[in-house]
């Protein structure tokens, strides 16, 4: 397993938590509305390829709020100042949820940001068909169980598995909280999102989507594909919300591939 | 004392085994709503309301919930504009308007102004943050509440005294022109008392506002602390609390033999009861509870009103196994329904076998407003005025009498926030823990 570290740094005069590990070309991760999960295997075998640079969201676990970010495009805005704050740009991305919803609204407002593109099941564009399942009135089981096509698998397990303590329960709430403040209304998308996408030219973009996914419908990917120029998708069969915890072997070399391309 | 009646109006139309099935009563599907029912009950509360007038209740107490067959008070202005005009000396008292879900606080100060004029000044308006499902059905985003509930009260306060025209631009609100023609008929507004239910919070800023706070059916112990907590926050503001800044609402059921009175109370739990009011999804929206009131609540098993309880907690983490035998849901219901009655949070009898009861509580939380909350259930009108008619003859003149030894007075014979606290010397004591040792509840 690579090793990890945490880092802090000051963004526009606010403090943002890092995670930093493995080795080689710097990969920005954006995690999910339900925070960062921890290293896990996909993460231990892309580290051989890239370093991976991972933000914990402002409100969530190590990251203070901050209270003038009020939506996804506030955020993005704080997270692409980080970006040049950290001499990244441009970088290769990989998003996840509603981390995809944060590098959409990114890479809208500065094409220049990323080099590759990945977003799995991506929030951020009303579905064309189907609902962004509402998680807000569900329960936290109900939620976590809805991520992945079979609650069942094992690597879900070492992830979500066992008795949820008081302070996980915390964790979650929190993250829920700060997900409800910024993406309560409109749900989850912004409706100007698609047309500011039709700018983004030359960014390497590939949508993941797990086939069985709760989540994110696949008309959000449909949704995303028209409005940038020349993304593709792909789709992992025997997956839910979370193909690279559930298919991490399949998903590794989808991302490998496409991140040397 | 002031002795206010109140009910939440329940649509007694619904199928019991509906709420079961649904395991709540919010958002059970409206397919099954009937305008006749539904038509017949608002014609009768608002018969009710008149009644408790003619009966000497001081005050009638309305409250509002959205989407819910618990309580039919959906738009509770409505109701208060109507009583009114419809009835001469009752107060009318909101407990309350949920700011942070009406999003439109100068229509609500316009709204209020309104019912104050036409009852020539007998509006008591409360506010509160809006149960948990108020906030799904009205989409307003729960992790702001508390900063909606704060800046709307805010700036209804300011519509109503400052001289306009003016233009706000807040946080979440927004306006070019406050000038409402219609301003409240009392000075420089009318009183405004808090209701709650385990927020530490709320109590702390009713206390910095000067505003009564009245305890929703808390557990006693509990309900101590908070008290306590008022009162260490008004002395830091410099004044003594006392009796004219708390309030308690007691469920409350009589009938003419004790038999009678524990048959039809049981109508309390109908469907679940108040902790049936809406599933753990929909009580405990993200953002909507700060840590401290969710670890609060925690620590208190006793403690729960309206769907927020530990259980609620527990099955927020865990999800709730699927009862499929209402019938031995309603055994379970039966338990609670007894174990309620003996943590007197539910007062269920006679004259005769309540007013002990209701002086224990009064000993214990020396409240200045004592609210009695009507049977829920399907419960015919018959046995709801019965009820009504045993409280105001018999047993509100014994506590009226009692209230004076204690020296119990209300929000209108002394101005909460009026008695000065001396520095340095310690507070006086707000509540007498004694009788709850000797009842065995902490």
């Amino acid at each position: 397993m690579a090793n990890t570290t945490e880092q802090k740094i000051i963004v526009a005069k606010s403090e943002l938590t890092l995670i930093k590990g493995g080795a080689g070309k710097p990969l920005l991760m954006l995690h999910d509305e339900l925070g960062f999960p921890g290293w896990v295997k996909w993460n231990d075998e892309l580290a051989a390829e890239c370093e991976f640079v991972i933000p914990l969201q402002p409100g969530f676990d190590k990251t203070p709020r901050i209270d003038w970010i009020r939506s996804f495009r506030d955020l993005a805005s704080f997270y692409s100042m980080a970006v040049r704050d950290m001499g990244l740009g441009p970088v290769d991305v990989i998003a996840f949820s509603a981390g995809g919803y944060i590098a959409a609204e990114m890479v809208a407002s500065d094409p220049s940001i990323f080099n590759h593109m990945i977003l799995v099941g991506p929030m951020g564009i009303k579905p064309e068909k189907g609902e962004i399942f509402d998680i807000f009135p569900v329960t936290i089981r109900t939620h976590l169980r809805a991520t992945v096509a079979d609650p069942g698998n094992p690597a879900f397990g070492t992830i979500y598995g066992g008795d949820m303590t008081p302070e996980q329960f915390e964790a979650f709430e929190e993250a829920r909280a700060e997900s409800a403040r910024i993406g309560w209304e409109p749900y989850m998308h912004n409706p100007s999102l698609p047309y500011l996408l039709r700018g983004v030219e030359n960014v390497p973009t590939l949508l993941i989507r797990g086939a069985q996914d709760k989540i994110v419908p696949q008309g959000c990917i449909d949704a995303y594909k028209k409005a940038i120029n020349g993304s593709r998708s792909t789709l992992i069969a025997d997956a839910g919300h979370r193909p690279e915890v559930e298919s991490s072997a399949e998903f590794v070399k989808i991302v490998s591939e496409f991140l040397a391309s | 004392m002031q002795f206010s009646y109140f009910t939440e109006r329940p649509y007694r139309g619904v199928d019991e085994d509906a709420v079961l099935k649904n395991k709540a009563f919010f958002a059970l599907p409206n397919e099954q709503f009937d305008r006749e029912v539904a038509a017949n009950d608002y014609n009768y509360y608002l018969d009710e309301n008149c009644y408790a007038e003619e009966l000497g209740f001081d005050a009638v107490a309305l409250n509002e919930h959205h989407g819910n067959p618990f309580c039919m008070g959906s738009v509770m202005n409505v109701e208060a504009a109507i009583l009114a005009r419809i009835t001469n000396k009752v107060k009318i008292v909101l407990i309350g308007n949920p700011l942070p879900v009406l999003k439109h606080p100068l229509r609500m100060a316009e709204e209020l102004a309104e019912i104050d004029l036409i009852s020539r000044g007998r509006l008591v308006t409360g506010w509160v943050r809006g149960a948990g499902s108020e906030q799904f059905f009205n989409n307003a985003n729960p992790a702001y509440n508390r900063e909606l509930f704060n800046e709307a009260h805010d700036f209804i306060i300011q519509a109503w005294t400052k001289p306009g025209p003016w233009r706000y631009e807040g946080k979440h609100f927004h306006y070019r022109h406050v000038n409402p023609w219609a301003l409240p008929y009392q000075k420089p507004h009318p009183q405004m008392w808090i209701p709650g239910v385990l927020s530490p919070e709320t109590v702390r800023w009713c206390a910095q506002h000067k505003y009564p706070y009245i305890g929703l059916g808390t557990a006693l112990g509990p309900t101590c602390e908070l008290w306590n907590v008022y009162a260490d926050e008004a002395a830091k503001m410099g004044y003594q609390a006392s009796s004219e800044n708390f309030g308690y609402l007691i469920p409350t059921f009589l009938a003419e033999t004790d038999e009678r009175a524990q048959e039809v109370g049981k109508n309390f739990v109908f469907g679940g009861g108040q902790n049936a009011f809406s599933r753990p999804e929909h009580t405990l929206p993200p953002g909507y509870n700060s840590k401290g009131a969710i670890r609060m609540l925690a620590k208190h098993p006793g403690g729960s009103w309206l769907g927020v309880s530990p259980e609620k907690l527990r099955e927020q983490r865990e999800g709730r196994p699927d009862d499929a035998d209402y019938d031995e849901v309603r055994l379970k219901l039966l338990k609670g329904y007894e174990k309620t009655q003996r943590n007197h949070q539910l007062i269920i009898g006679t004259p005769k076998t309540v007013i002990p009861k209701l002086k224990v509580l009064l000993r214990i939380l020396r409240p200045g407003i004592f609210t009695f909350f009507n049977i829920q259930g399907k419960v015919s009108n018959e046995d709801r005025m019965t009820s009504m008619r045993l409280i105001a003859e018999e047993v509100m003149p014994e506590l009226r009498e009692y209230a004076k030894e204690l020296g119990l007075k209300d929000p209108f014979e002394r101005t909460p926030g009026s008695v000065p606290y001396r520095n340095g010397v310690a507070r006086d004591p707000v509540i007498d823990r004694g009788p709850l040792e000797e009842l065995g509840l902490r």
